[in-house]
């Protein structure tokens, strides 16, 4: 059978405010156990809640950057449930009126094309504590750091077809929340979740089939195989005539299988309620068209730009667009050397190679954009060629200084003056007599293909630091004799 | 001297023909000897009233201080007070002592009073009699036989025995008024949103306001100065000034327009009760006001409403009593689900059982259009009939409840007969305007209440009122006789 695969996702992004979503606790990875917490984050008995405004600010950019309606009465409700890493028995989330309502994102996929995903909502919520299972002799820890932690869950449609066209949305989501300053985007600490549901269908039924949904998966390359491996399961079942249960499921990375967590009948019936403690939150026009007003440039506008401004390719701009912190370097570093072109080849070049080896963010780079921008400099204005420049971008990746002081230290400069090349030339060509001749008596097709040597010979001469632009000519020239 | 007023304390404590230590003192001696007939404290804070008495005095030596400096006071056992236990009158919280201390406690203990203890109660504030506290029922100081009402019976029992000159309670469908009502004392129960619940164990957290109980309107309004205001840790605080309590206690009541809701008036209403209510009503007529028939047609629904949205607020509110953090935990839990039963069966009584489970289905999937969302309705109805008729009428005036206190155990087997206990009280919380009730008199021997109704934030003009009435009648001043004893 052919199956056409349906995927929703349910995207928790951690908003960067410096305090929770209704206390004033800081929020802050890797601190102690119940440190960061306040009598509203414990739970206490009398404790109230106050909401966060700047968390606010950062759900309307988040809308406005998703081309969506915004919220402009939204309501807090309490979704309760019992679980010892929520204390007060419930979540405070939102659900009838959500500070974002129905919006879009246009997502480049790999082959260049576009496809819209349509994003249903997105809704601030407060995220549970943890419990933590190890350590404590069979007994559970509880630590409430997390508590109250603002999250915006971005909530899309049931519109993606792909596990790529998955990842190609998250990449999307990161890039805008990233873009945009209200999530740090780090994955690997939790800043952003997914649930994805998934179901299958008969390609050309118009019905959805059952889906199932996998909780928290923590990073693009889990998602996609996550997503191919529901595919499978999900498949195997349909094709033996079996029945997709509905259910929530967990990814294991380690065995990459998905695993059922809990069934619809054990599913818990939250009662959500309007949260009496809060008010509902009302806007004006004014506030939501200031935040609209001030917001930064989007990764799609920044493509644009990139294209008109520095007459990239489309691909360019997209690839150094994808990424807010990739967009300054390459921004930074062009400032120094006024070559987009060149910056964007060593961009997307030497230096994405040298970050992929080392499994480096480019935040984290050992060189940095100004640093990188001199080096380029110095390709440009001909003091080194191209493959040099590798050499001591290496160097300055090691930690050996500057490119200028690289290429004074170890003598990299190219040789410009014609007088020492010919002369360099003169000792190639005594010493390789015999090819000389043979030279001299072939044709022309025949010596086009032969040049390369005695050039070759040259730079290997010169360690490289012959100017080709130069060499090439005169070599020509001396050859003939 | 446990008999007066607190303007009249002030000034003794001023002029030092006292002083705080020896006053509470005073009062925590009778509170040795009275208290076990009546059972109005959960806790007697001995040590810290005495600490804090000492701190007023020399206070007021270097001439410093409010008229609430030194004056011995009463909280309701919900108030969270740092370092002193706070139970909610329930066996969840019997060894809960809050290291923070509510908005309103902490207010009144910046004015400089003196705290005596903690008041018992209904346990988290669920009942109208004070039959429902873990810590034993109190008992009404006029007739030990009777209840006090309630939630907020120990601090009205408190009040009305002499055991402190004021003191807190809470207000989510009449718990001010019904027991000030019972125990022939003075109430407030402020526009929702005027004091902080800040640090209040929430019961319904949209209804609950707290306020001030003592002999008179004008000590009313000398605690209500203290306690009232906005809270930017409670975000359903009213971001508005208080008003001046005191200012306009002596305002004449010339062509003051009172409206009696002829519902207030009809079936289930004790004559006597009504007898008592018609001749305050009279005694205004006399200090110039005009009366005049109004409707408040959907009083009915109030019940329904009512026993709706609490239910559904507490039955969240309650979930965080799990045992996981703090109060009771059952002995050798097997597992979590274990834990938690049977921590949650042993903590709460069963009113508060029966409550949580009434809320639980009220907002479960398939009945929360039939009841919560209906209930909400009903709610802005009757908010707008209190809205309309105060167009008309400057207050509303009936009877707090529709009988004198009842005996011990008499209602306790019929849940519903309790409930309609309220049914002149919640209509209030509904809406969210202020009340009061005022001693008006006595019906064979037992205390009644004149309820008085204003406008959302209107209670410095609810305190001038009943101020004006005290200037011309001796109601709340009546002293019952196991008071006089000691």
């Amino acid at each position: 059978m052919n199956w056409e695969v349906v995927i929703g996702l349910e995207i928790h992004t951690q908003l960067s405010t410096k305090s929770k979503l209704f206390s004033g606790a800081a929020v802050g990875f890797g601190a102690e156990p119940n440190t960061q917490t306040t009598l509203v984050d414990l739970g206490m008995p009398g404790a109230l809640p106050v909401f966060n405004k700047e968390a606010l600010r950062m759900a309307v950019m988040f809308g406005h950057a998703i081309n969506a309606e915004i919220g402009m009465t939204s309501v807090f409700a309490r979704k309760n449930y019992f679980y010892p890493d929520l204390p007060k028995g419930y979540q405070t989330s939102q659900m009838d009126h959500p500070i974002v309502g129905k919006g879009y994102l246009d997502v480049m996929l790999d082959d260049g094309t576009t496809s819209r995903v349509g994003i249903t909502r997105a809704h601030l919520e407060e995220d549970a504590g943890k419990s933590l299972h190890e350590d404590f002799q069979g007994m559970t820890g509880i630590d409430l750091n997390r508590s109250s932690t603002p999250l915006l869950e971005i909530v899309s449609e049931p519109d993606i077809r792909s596990a790529k066209e998955a990842v190609a949305y998250v990449k999307m989501i990161h890039s805008i929340v990233t873009y945009l300053g209200i999530c740090d985007g780090n994955m690997a600490e939790g800043s952003m979740r997914c649930d994805i549901n998934l179901s299958l269908r008969p390609k050309g039924q118009k019905e959805y089939g059952t889906r199932t949904e996998i909780k928290n998966v923590n990073s693009f390359r889990f998602i996609e195989k996550a997503i191919y491996t529901e595919i499978e399961r999900q498949a195997d079942i349909l094709e033996d005539g079996g029945r997709i249960i509905q259910e929530t499921r967990l990814y294991d990375p380690e065995k990459n299988e998905t695993r059922s967590m809990r069934s619809k009948e054990d599913a818990n019936d939250y009662r959500y309620f309007p949260c009496p403690d809060l008010l509902p939150v009302v806007l004006t026009q004014e506030y939501v068209d200031n935040i609209k007003a001030t917001l930064p440039e989007l990764p799609s506008q920044k493509a644009a730009r990139f294209q008109s401004e520095h007459a990239l390719s489309e691909y360019d701009a997209n690839v150094l667009s994808s990424s807010r912190a990739m967009a300054d370097f390459f921004e930074n570093a062009n400032n120094v050397v006024k070559d987009p072109k060149l910056t964007a080849n060593w961009v997307m070049g030497e230096l994405s190679k040298l970050l992929n080896q080392e499994q480096l963010d480019i935040e984290n780079s050992p060189v940095n954009a100004q640093a990188f921008g001199e080096l380029l400099v110095r390709i440009k204005d001909n003091t080194i060629n191209g493959k040099t420049a590798k050499d001591v971008f290496q160097a300055m990746w090691d930690g050996e200084g500057s490119a200028d002081a690289i290429i004074e230290a170890k003598g990299l400069k190219q040789v410009t003056d014609t007088g020492a090349i010919e002369a360099m030339i003169q000792t190639i060509l005594d010493a390789n007599a015999a090819q000389v001749e043979q030279y001299r008596a072939a044709d022309e097709d025949k010596q086009k293909k032969m040049i390369g040597f005695f050039v070759g010979q040259v730079m290997k001469a010169s360690q490289g630091k012959a100017n080709p632009g130069l060499v090439n000519p005169i070599l020509a020239k001396m050859l003939k004799g | 001297m446990f008999e007066q007023s607190i303007s009249t304390l002030a000034q003794k404590l001023r002029n030092k023909d006292i002083s705080s230590v020896e006053l509470t003192r005073l009062f925590l001696a009778r509170i040795a000897k009275l208290d076990p007939q009546l059972n109005s404290f959960i806790t007697v804070s001995e040590q810290r009233a005495l600490e804090q008495a000492a701190a007023a005095d020399a206070l007021l030596q270097s001439g410093k201080g409010t008229s609430l400096t030194g004056i011995p006071v009463a909280h309701k056992d919900l108030f969270c007070t740092e370092g002193t236990l706070t139970t909610c009158g329930s066996k969840m919280l019997h060894n809960f002592v809050p290291p923070y201390e509510s908005t309103v406690t902490s207010r009144i203990q910046q004015a400089g009073a003196v705290m005596l203890g903690k008041t018992n109660m209904d346990e988290f504030a669920m009942g109208s009699s004070n039959e429902n506290s873990f810590y034993g029922a109190v008992r009404n100081p006029w007739n030990l036989d009777m209840v006090p009402g309630g939630s907020s019976g120990g601090s009205a029992a408190a009040i009305a025995a002499g055991l402190a000159v004021t003191a807190t309670g809470t207000d989510t469908g009449g718990s001010i008024r019904q027991p000030a009502s019972f125990c022939g004392i003075t109430g407030l129960k402020p526009t929702y949103g005027r004091v902080s619940r800040f640090g209040m164990i929430a019961y319904a957290s949209s209804l609950d306001q707290g306020g001030p109980m003592a002999k008179s309107a004008e000590d009313c309004a000398h605690l209500m100065q203290a306690m009232a205001g906005f809270d930017e840790k409670d975000s359903t605080s009213a971001d508005k000034p208080a008003d001046d309590y005191l200012a306009n206690l002596n305002a004449p009541l010339t062509g003051l327009k009172i409206g009696l809701p002829k519902e207030y008036f009809g079936e289930g209403l004790d004559s006597k009760v009504a007898d008592v209510i018609m001749a305050a009503v009279k005694e205004f007529e006399k200090l110039g006001a005009t009366v005049k028939e109004i409707s408040l047609p959907n009083l009915q629904l109030s019940i329904p409403s009512y026993y709706v949205i609490a239910p559904s607020e507490a039955s969240s509110n309650l979930s965080r009593f799990d045992g996981v953090r703090f109060g009771h935990r059952c002995d050798d839990p097997k597992d979590l689900l274990d834990m938690y039963t049977r921590s949650r069966a042993e903590g709460f009584g069963t009113e508060v059982q029966k409550r949580i489970m009434v809320g639980t289905y009220a907002l479960s999937e398939g009945y929360y259009d039939a009841y919560y969302l209906k209930a909400q309705k009903i709610r802005r109805l009757i908010k707008e009939d209190f809205v309309k008729a105060l167009e008309e009428v400057d207050v509303i005036m009936g009877p707090v409840a529709p009988t004198t206190a009842f005996g011990l155990g008499s209602k306790t087997s019929d849940p519903v007969a309790m409930y309609l206990e309220d049914i002149y009280t919640l209509s209030v919380n509904l809406a969210g305007i202020p009340a009061m009730s005022v001693p008006a008199g006595f019906a064979d021997g037992m205390p009644v209440g004149l309820q008085v109704m204003g406008n959302y934030f209107a209670e410095a003009k609810l305190l001038n009122i009943a101020h004006q009435y005290q200037q011309h009648t001796d109601w709340h001043l009546q002293t019952p006789t196991m008071a006089k004893g000691a």
